[in-house]
C-alpha cells in the first residue's frame, strides 16, 4: 500500500513539474506517466466481468469491453489480448494467480462481477490488483447499483476510478459531448444539435434541423447547454435544458447575439452582442437577467471564455489589426494581448485546470489547434490540417477535442488529441459533425 | 534591273485584274470553314405582354439592381465596384419605397465560425450605412450575418472564396408580385 501511495504522489509531482516519469522512484511497480504514458502504455488485463446467469454474463462482457476500450483510447493503457488470459474467475472474491498474469506482462488486473437482482436492478463490483506486487490495490473497488439500461455509465465510472487510481488524475470517461450534426450539401446544410457519450455511443438529437444551430457549450454545473440558433432568423443565443428539452432565448437585444459560454459557477453567460456592425462582449446574469458590457472598442471582440476561477476572461479581438487572443479581468478591465506568433488566433477556451488556453491558429493557409499559457508563454501547436477548429477540453484538462476537415473536399468530423500532441483519434459520429463541447463529469 | 522586273510583274497583275473586270470569272463562293449552327433555343412560349421581369418585383431587383456585393479577404470596406452596385440598389429602392430589405453579411471559410459571424455583421452594416447615405430609409433595412454558414460557391479556391465574401440584399416584403 505504501508503494502505491508513493507512486500516486510521484505521478502528481511529475505532472506539476512537467517531468517525464523517469524521475519517479525506481520502486514503483505500476506507474502511469500521464505526460509520456503514450510512449509506454501500461499493460492491463480486464477479463469479462463474472455473471451467474445468461443476462448477467452478457452484462459482464459488455462492461469489460467498454472499460478496456475507454482505457485503451486514453493511450496511457494497453489491454492484453483477452484471448491470452489463462485464469478463469468464478467469483470476484477469488484470489488471482498472479503468475498467470505476470506471464502475460499484465501489470494491472481488474476483476469484476455483475449480477441482475430479483428486483431487476444490476449490482456491479470490481477489484484492482497490482500484478507485479501480487496484491490488491485497495480503496478503488466500489459497488454500483443501477438499472441495467445504465450499464454504459457504470462501465465509464469504473474506467474513471481505475484511471484516477493509476494516474493520480481525475478521469473523463463518464462524460458526454454535445455537437452539431451536419447533413446535406455545402450550400444547403442541415445542422442539428446532438449529444452523445464521450466514446461516441448513445447519440441523441436535441433539435430538429429546421433552424441552423451552432456552437453549443455545456453548463459546468447543470444539465444545460447554451448555443446559437437562427430559429428567429437572426443569430440569437439560446439556452437548452437537457432534462426537459426546453429551449429559451437569452433575452431581447438590439442586435445579433452569438459566441456564448457559461461562467464557471453556471450562473451567467458571456457572449457577443453586435450593434451597427460592432461586436462587443457582454455578460448576463441568468437569475436577475442583468446585463453588463465588458468590452468597449470599435474592433471585433468575440469568443469570450472564463478562467476556471472566474477571475479572468480570454477573448478574440482584431483591435491590433488581425484576430488575436486577449485576456482581461472578469469586469472587462486591463485587456492584454497574449498571442504573438505568426498567424490569426481565434476560439480561445480556458482549460478546466486553469493552466492553459486552447485556441485555433490560422497560418499559411492552414488551421491548427494549439495551447498557450494565460501569460502568452509556451505556445504549442497540437494539430494541423486544411481546417482544424473549435477546441474543447476534457474535464481533467488532458484531452482536446475539435473538428477537422482534412482536405478542401473533406466533410467535417470530430477528432481528439492529447495535450502532448499525441494520440490523435477520430471520434465516430452518425453523420458529419462539428463544434464539439465536452461536458463536465456527470453528476 | 530588279526594279524593272518588279514593275513588269506589277503590270502583268494589273492586266489580269483588267481582264477580270471585263470578263467576269465564274462565281465561286468563298470556302468558309464549316461551323455548326448555334443550337436553337426551344420555341419561345407565347410572347408575354412585356419583356423581362415585372418592374418592382423581386426578380426585377435581382436582375436589374443586383442583390450581392463582394469584399476582400477579412475586409468590410466597399470597393468602387461594390458602391456602383449599391447605387443601383439604392435607386431601385427609392423607386419602390414600400420594399423592405434584409442585408446578410457572408464570409468565406478561411476563418473560424464566431469571428466570421462578427465579420459578416460588419459587412452588412457597411452596406446598410451606404444605402442610408444614398437616401434609403433606415427603417426599411434589417441586417444579419451568416458568417461562413451560407456559401454560394463550393469551390475551395480563391475564386470560390471571393464569391462567398459578400453582402446579400433580400427583398423581404413590399415587392410588386410578378
Amino acid at each position: 500500500m505504501r508503494n502505491l501511495i508513493t507512486r500516486v504522489l510521484a505521478a502528481a509531482a511529475g505532472l506539476l513539474l512537467g517531468l517525464p516519469w523517469a524521475s519517479a522512484p525506481a520502486r514503483a511497480a505500476i506507474e502511469v506517466d500521464i505526460v509520456q504514458g503514450h510512449l509506454n502504455p501500461l499493460p492491463f488485463a480486464a477479463p469479462d466481468f463474472i455473471g451467474t446467469d445468461g443476462p448477467s454474463q452478457q452484462l459482464g462482457r459488455d462492461l469489460a469491453r467498454v472499460i478496456r476500450a475507454d482505457l485503451e483510447r486514453s493511450a496511457l493503457f494497453r489491454p492484453v489480448d483477452p484471448a491470452a488470459y489463462i485464469q478463469q474467475f468464478g467469483s470476484v472474491n477469488d484470489t488471482p494467480r498472479f503468475a498467470d498474469w505476470q506471464v502475460l506482462n499484465a501489470q494491472a488486473l481488474v476483476v469484476g462481477q455483475a449480477n441482475i437482482q430479483a428486483d431487476g436492478r444490476m449490482r456491479v463490483e470490481f477489484r484492482l490488483y497490482d500484478v507485479s506486487a501480487g496484491q490488491e490495490i485497495e480503496g478503488v473497488g466500489q459497488q454500483f447499483a443501477a438499472t441495467p439500461d445504465n450499464w454504459r455509465r457504470i462501465a465509464h465510472k469504473i474506467s474513471d476510478a481505475l484511471y484516477e487510481r493509476l494516474t493520480g488524475e481525475k478521469g473523463y470517461f463518464d462524460t458526454r459531448i454535445v455537437f452539431v450534426d451536419e447533413r446535406g450539401s455545402k450550400t444547403n446544410r442541415v445542422k442539428r444539435l446532438a449529444i452523445m457519450d464521450q466514446d461516441g455511443a448513445n447519440t441523441n438529437f436535441l433539435t430538429g434541423g429546421d433552424a441552423l444551430v451552432l456552437t453549443p457549450r455545456f453548463s459546468p454545473t447543470a444539465q444545460q447547454i447554451t448555443y446559437l440558433s437562427f430559429a428567429f432568423g437572426m443569430p440569437r443565443v439560446f439556452l437548452f435544458s437537457i432534462d426537459t428539452n426546453r429551449q429559451e432565448v437569452l433575452g431581447e437585444f438590439p442586435g445579433l447575439t452569438f459566441a456564448p459560454r457559461f461562467s464557471p459557477d453556471g450562473g451567467s453567460v458571456v457572449f457577443t452582442l453586435e450593434v451597427n456592425g460592432n461586436s462587443e462582449i457582454y455578460r448576463m446574469d441568468l437569475r436577475t437577467r442583468e446585463r453588463q458590457r465588458l468590452t468597449n472598442h470599435p474592433a471585433i471582440d468575440t469568443s469570450p471564455s472564463f478562467s476556471p476561477d472566474g477571475s479572468q476572461i480570454v477573448f478574440t479581438s482584431d483591435r491590433g489589426g488581425s484576430p488575436q487572443l486577449y485576456v482581461m479581468e472578469a469586469s472587462g478591465a486591463n485587456p492584454k494581448r497574449i498571442s504573438f506568433g505568426q498567424g490569426r488566433y481565434t476560439t480561445p477556451v480556458w482549460s478546466p485546470r486553469g493552466d492553459l488556453i486552447a485556441f485555433t491558429r490560422q497560418a499559411s493557409g492552414r488551421f491548427g489547434v494549439g495551447v498557450v499559457r494565460p501569460d502568452g508563454s509556451g505556445e504549442r501547436i497540437l494539430s494541423d490540417a486544411y481546417l482544424d477548429e473549435g477546441p474543447t477540453w476534457s474535464p481533467n484538462g488532458r484531452v482536446i477535442m475539435f473538428f477537422r476537415q482534412f482536405t478542401v473536399s473533406d466533410e467535417p468530423n470530430l477528432w481528439s488529441v492529447d495535450l502532448t500532441g499525441q494520440n490523435l483519434r477520430k471520434i465516430s459520429t452518425p453523420g458529419d459533425a462539428s463544434d464539439p463541447a465536452w461536458s463536465p463529469i456527470l453528476p | 534591273m530588279r526594279n524593272v522586273a518588279q514593275i513588269a510583274t506589277a503590270f502583268a497583275a494589273l492586266a489580269a485584274v483588267a481582264a477580270c473586270a471585263t470578263k467576269p470569272a465564274p462565281v465561286v463562293a468563298p470556302q468558309a470553314p464549316v461551323v455548326a449552327p448555334p443550337p436553337r433555343a426551344p420555341a419561345p412560349p407565347p410572347a408575354p405582354i412585356r419583356q423581362g421581369p415585372t418592374p418592382g418585383s423581386i426578380e426585377d431587383f435581382q436582375r436589374n439592381a443586383g442583390d450581392r456585393v463582394y469584399f476582400d479577404y477579412d475586409q468590410y470596406d466597399l470597393s468602387s465596384e461594390s458602391r456602383a452596385g449599391l447605387d443601383k440598389q439604392a435607386a431601385w429602392l427609392q423607386r419602390y419605397p414600400s420594399a423592405r430589405i434584409l442585408i446578410a453579411g457572408n464570409a468565406d471559410e478561411r476563418g473560424t465560425r464566431e469571428y466570421n459571424l462578427a465579420l459578416g455583421a460588419r459587412r452588412s452594416a457597411a452596406v446598410r450605412s451606404y444605402l442610408v447615405a444614398q437616401g434609403v430609409s433606415a427603417g426599411r433595412i434589417t441586417t444579419t450575418s451568416y458568417g461562413k454558414e451560407r456559401p454560394i460557391d463550393t469551390r475551395a479556391s480563391e475564386d470560390g472564396w471571393a464569391r462567398n465574401r459578400n453582402a446579400h440584399t433580400e427583398i423581404t416584403s413590399g415587392a410588386v408580385v410578378g
